[in-house]
């Protein structure tokens, strides 16, 4: 393959992105599309200190889990942390700081962050002290709105099932899910993928992300963990 | 009382009733995933998942599994025809645009004006709201399917939820082992009883006053 955009890499050359105390963007639904490898690498590089930013925990050996489990992250922003119980045991030992977004808000948020718009307005949760501490509120045609801030991070890392050499990619079934979000929300994108296939043979229509929003890809060597259904 | 259909069952088939062809429906976990097993076959549904999927079809056979095929609590699911894939944020653009017909969730307490406590006990466990939030402030019925008392035999039908809101009154319609309940204007109005329950039974375990409607049906099944 010519690698003419020089995106094609290893895991071994991104991992100079990853240090103590980043904030890390994760695509992923309860460790579905989430990167095996980059995770892996993460841990296996001892980065500490993490904020990290996406749906959910995982489980405690699956996805971002595994990371949130060995407790290399000092905060997450998350919608729901339920399915990993040893972020909620680090959360009340005051090991883990958890700021609770709901979802569809925390994808819009991520959203936000990834195509340029500084801040949303949500009506949503607007009665819930968790949700509205510390935000300010706007007021616009007569309505109370909640000011959401957008997201973004120092690195994104996400799962698909293809890539081509200039980033462009497509995503496989329910793995899809906040994956093209976090994509754009990264001031540095990292694909892992399934496969990687020359310019030319993903049919341009049913790209998803298009490979402006993607600095690097590499192959992935699946996933590595056991379901909690298997 | 049909015979070989269990408690959980029975609350399912009556929250089944509520679904009706060309509904968009958004089912939580537990009581409300058997929802679907008491559907007739005539009745063509879209089920919606939080994490991408609108079309979502039942749990695949073993070894049929497909990892990158999940519903929201991570289990394998299937894609019926006519089913399709999007990213989470159009996923709750269709929540938040009114798009869901009707969502069934499960819940901690209810209070009689429809206030609903489903995402967090003090102290205790703190899953955080995932979609519930989104789910109860904007699908355009909610249903709530639980016990009619805790573990403890504590009534969660109560006049003011004790545990911190997912949403203010945004539950429609109670349904429990015991009963079903529309939330009105004027608070709680029993219209049914599941066999063989007495109204006494039900008076004696609900944590608030509610008014009984003059018809009040006697769930067969």
């Amino acid at each position: 393959m010519e690698n003419a955009f020089r995106k094609v890499t290893t895991l071994e050359a991104v991992m100079k992105y990853f240090h103590d105390g980043m904030t890390l963007m994760f695509g992923g639904f309860g460790g579905v599309g989430s990167p095996p490898d980059l995770i892996d690498g993460i841990l296996d590089k001892g980065v500490r200190d993490l904020t990290l930013i996406g749906n959910d925990t995982g489980f405690p050996h699956i996805g971002i889990g595994k990371l949130v489990s060995q407790q290399r992250a000092s905060k997450v922003i998350a919608s729901h942390i339920g399915s990993n119980p040893i972020a909620g045991q680090l959360m009340h030992e005051g090991k883990l700081e958890v700021e609770f977004s709901p979802q569809g808000i925390l994808a819009e948020r991520i959203r936000a962050g990834g195509v340029g718009i500084p801040a949303i307005l949500s009506d949503i949760g607007m009665d819930n002290e968790f949700v509205v501490k510390d935000k300010p509120y706007i007021s616009l045609a007569d309505k109370r709105y909640l000011v959401e801030s957008a997201l973004t991070a120092e690195v994104s890392i996400i799962y698909a099932k293809k890539a081509d050499e200039y980033g462009n990619l497509i995503y496989d079934k329910s793995a899809r899910n906040t994956n093209p979000l976090v994509a754009m929300a990264g001031d540095i994108t990292i694909a892992e993928v399934e496969e990687i296939v020359p310019l030319g043979s993903l049919d341009p229509d049913a790209i998803i992300t298009p490979g402006v929003f993607v600095n690097y890809v590499i192959l992935s060597k699946g996933v590595n963990w056991k379901w909690a259904w298997e | 009382m049909g015979m070989g259909v269990d408690i959980r069952n029975r609350m399912a088939k009556r929250a089944a009733e509520e679904i009706h062809s060309g509904m968009v429906v958004n089912l939580g976990i537990g009581i409300p995933s058997l929802v679907p097993n008491h559907l007739p076959s005539e009745t063509k549904v879209m089920f919606h998942a939080e994490n991408g999927i609108t079309g979502m079809g039942p749990s695949p056979s073993k070894g049929e599994e497909d990892e990158n095929l999940c519903n929201a609590g991570g289990f394998p699911v299937t894609l019926n025809k006519g089913g399709s894939y999007c990213d989470s944020a159009i996923s709750f653009g269709m929540i938040r645009r009114g798009k869901v017909d009707v969502t069934i969730l499960g819940s901690l307490q209810v209070s009689k004006w429809g206030d609903l406590a489903n995402w967090i006990v003090p102290g205790k466990k703190v899953p955080g709201m995932g979609g519930a939030m989104e789910l109860a402030q904007k699908a355009k019925k909610v249903i709530v399917v639980m016990n009619h008392c805790d573990k403890q035999g504590n009534p969660k039908i109560v006049t003011s939820c004790s545990l911190p809101l997912t949403s203010s009154a945004c539950v429609d319609l109670i349904i429990t082992e015991l009963a079903v309940f529309l939330v009105t204007e004027e608070g709680l109005l029993l219209t049914e009883l599941f066999a063989p329950y007495s109204l006494e039974t039900v008076v004696n375990k609900t944590g608030c006053e509610f008014k009984i409607s003059e018809t009040v049906r006697m769930i067969p099944y």
